[in-house]
């Protein structure tokens, strides 16, 4: 039996408690937990979960091409179109006599590739444009910040339009057109935060200490300002879907033969008239819950990442 | 030899109100090994000194004179030469370690990463470096505290990581800038011998920024008063403080609680500090000095064998 107090400075209890008092958690490790925490925030990413399932291999449930028209249907595709389980357009079939699940399957592949892409280069791109102008200042800060105000001045709609008028209307014109009207988003944002952080007394260390500004930025600043671009990004993808959408409901974004949301919905509501709702519900209802999703899921972010919230 | 030479530097801001003389003739030697202190009130350009030195001045600030290191003057350095001189010849030690250090970085990846960007040193010789300069700077269990965040480590343990990043290079001169102004008192008097002891060990030069005279006591060899932007008294700190010539350190001492004669009353200084928006044309401390004549109003005094005072030691005893 060995004494308690020969015990309690044994090298075991002292490594075992040493190991306890230093349970270290970082920040991320934080925000993880308070995230999960929140139910709706939960609940969205499992939306969202199964909405990329479904668009990635959503083809492999269908009994129809996207391409194939269901000769039989035609010229009574408002009596016998509608949503069947026995003929296999589980979603019925659009104006032409295709399978509205395949072509919602090929929407939302489109769509949510537009607005992931997208997004996640135009913040990016903003952010660099922000970090620069926010670290260095003087007359990059204005060239970038001209630039910024330019940007804003233009009606996207006509730089779209005219831009598919000369570059075409593929998927990636339609991406990188989003890519150049979105370029700003976290511009602002982010140039603020560097502004704010460059004057803090670690990146005078990280000066001193002989960084170069590239490793400054990336090392320093960046980690610091994170959370920042991480919501901003949660913020821009379903405005970059919305925009697809917008635009493809006008009828100049995505073309025939494929699609997205905004032409499903697009040309459900041209026939809506006709008695035809399935052809504008099922598109819209992914729709909507690929947007209410993505913006609980934001929420979330900006709960679980703002430091203030804490 | 001296190590760093410092002649008749000027330090001037250009702001929209018009020039700010901060530092105005200043010059100093440190040889290698010396322990020096620079002691001013708020505002009198001691920071300053020490971010030309280190080539980190504010945009607008314009210098001139020499600050010579190794036969190079380090205010003609490029930026990209000075960062080879930063942290491996000449490190700085920040005032704030809450805000020095970025709180995004586990301490390990703080202090490796200077010896990889600097030495290229990666891995488990990385992580030995980081280990031994975390011992030098005694911050116990060491080996658990690797992956450590600073909001981890209260204010005397991170102010210890602060001096470890200083000093894993091995610099030859180290500027601490008010090392101990944002701790309490003991863990003040425990820093201060962690900067003697490592001095002592590893042979460099300190320069230490304060404007706490109780520090400067026990620690550096010379002290250098600065008050205006100029050097008002330079001296051994022993005789600084048994008998000090200039009237701003005497005025300075007698306002400092004094342990063996508690009969003693404590003066302040009236008046403030000087308007350094002027280039000064005669002694900055004329209006506040009680030994002022007419003469301290017209004419600059010139440092001669430590003071800067037209009045003889004699004179004003």
């Amino acid at each position: 039996m060995i004494s308690p107090k020969k015990a309690l400075s044994s090298p075991e209890t002292t490594t075992a408690l040493a190991e306890q008092m230093i349970v270290s958690r970082s920040f991320w490790a934080d925000a993880r937990i308070r995230f999960f925490r929140n139910r709706m925030a939960v609940v969205s990413i499992f939306m969202l979960f199964c909405l990329v399932l479904f668009a990635i291999f959503g083809h492999a449930l269908a009994t129809w091409s996207y391409e194939e028209i269901d000769w039989s249907l035609l010229g009574k595709i408002k009596t016998e179109g509608g949503p069947s389980l026995s003929n296999g357009h589980y979603f019925g079939v659009d104006e032409l006599g295709r399978d509205l699940y395949a072509r919602v399957v090929q929407g939302s592949r489109t769509s949510l590739l537009v607005g992931f892409i997208a997004a996640i280069l135009a913040v990016g791109l903003g952010a660099t444009f922000g970090a620069i102008a926010g670290y260095y200042g003087g007359r990059i800060d204005q060239i970038i910040m001209g630039a910024y105000n330019i940007t804003l001045s233009i009606p996207y709609i006509i730089f779209f339009v005219v831009w598919q008028a000369f570059f075409g209307r593929d998927l990636i014109q339609m991406i990188l057109v989003m890519v150049i009207i979105n370029w700003t988003a976290g511009l602002l944002i982010v140039r603020g935060q560097v502004k704010m952080l460059k004057n803090r007394e670690f990146v005078d260390a990280a000066r001193m200490l002989g960084m170069s500004d590239f490793k400054i930025i990336t090392r320093h600043i960046l980690p610091n300002m994170l959370w920042v671009i991480i919501i901003y990004m949660s913020i821009t993808i379903p405005e970059t879907i919305m925009y697809e959408s917008l635009v493809s409901f006008l009828g100049v974004g995505i073309q025939e033969p494929n699609t997205s949301w905004g032409a499903l919905i697009s040309q459900g509501a041209g026939t809506m008239t006709f008695g035809t709702l399935w052809q504008l519900a099922f598109p819209a209802i992914f729709f909507v819950i690929a947007q209410v999703s993505l913006y609980y899921i934001g929420d979330g972010l900006r709960d679980a990442l703002d430091p203030k919230e804490r | 030899m001296s190590l760093l030479s410092v002649q008749n530097l000027n330090i001037r801001f250009s702001t929209n109100d018009g020039a700010v003389y901060a530092v105005n003739d200043v010059s100093f030697d440190i040889a290698a090994g010396q322990k020096l202190a620079i002691v001013g009130e708020s505002g009198s350009g001691k920071s300053q000194i020490a971010l030309s030195v280190m080539g980190l001045l504010a945009k607008n600030a314009q210098t001139s004179g020499q600050v010579m290191f190794d036969g190079h003057d380090l205010l003609t350095l490029s930026n990209t030469e000075m960062n080879k001189i930063r942290t491996r010849e000449i490190a700085m030690i920040f005032q704030d370690p809450m805000s020095s250090l970025n709180p995004y970085m586990r301490i390990e990846r703080q202090l490796g990463e200077i010896v990889e960007h600097h030495e290229g040193v990666r891995g488990a010789a990385q992580r030995k470096r980081v280990l031994d300069v975390m011992d030098a700077v005694q911050i116990p269990d060491a080996k658990n505290r690797l992956r450590a965040y600073p909001h981890e480590f209260s204010g005397g343990m991170r102010q210890r990581i602060v001096i470890a990043m200083a000093l894993i290079c091995n610099p030859r001169l180290i500027l601490a800038d008010e090392p101990t102004t944002a701790l309490d008192v003991t863990v003040q008097a425990q820093i201060m011998k962690l900067l003697d002891e490592i001095q002592r060990d590893m042979g460099t030069s300190i320069v230490l920024i304060t404007h706490d005279l109780g520090v400067v006591a026990g620690f550096c060899e010379d002290t250098l008063v600065l008050y205006g932007g100029r050097v008002m008294e330079t001296a051994r700190t022993e005789a600084l403080f048994e008998a000090p010539t200039h009237p701003y350190t005497r005025g300075l001492l007698r306002a400092v609680p004094n342990i063996t004669d508690p009969s003693e009353t404590l003066t302040s200084i009236p008046g403030s500090p000087p308007n350094q928006m002027k280039w000064p044309e005669f002694c900055p401390f004329a209006p506040r000095c009680p030994d002022a004549i007419a003469a301290c109003h017209t004419t600059l005094p010139v440092l001669e064998n430590g003071r800067a005072c037209i009045r003889s030691v004699e004179e004003i005893a």
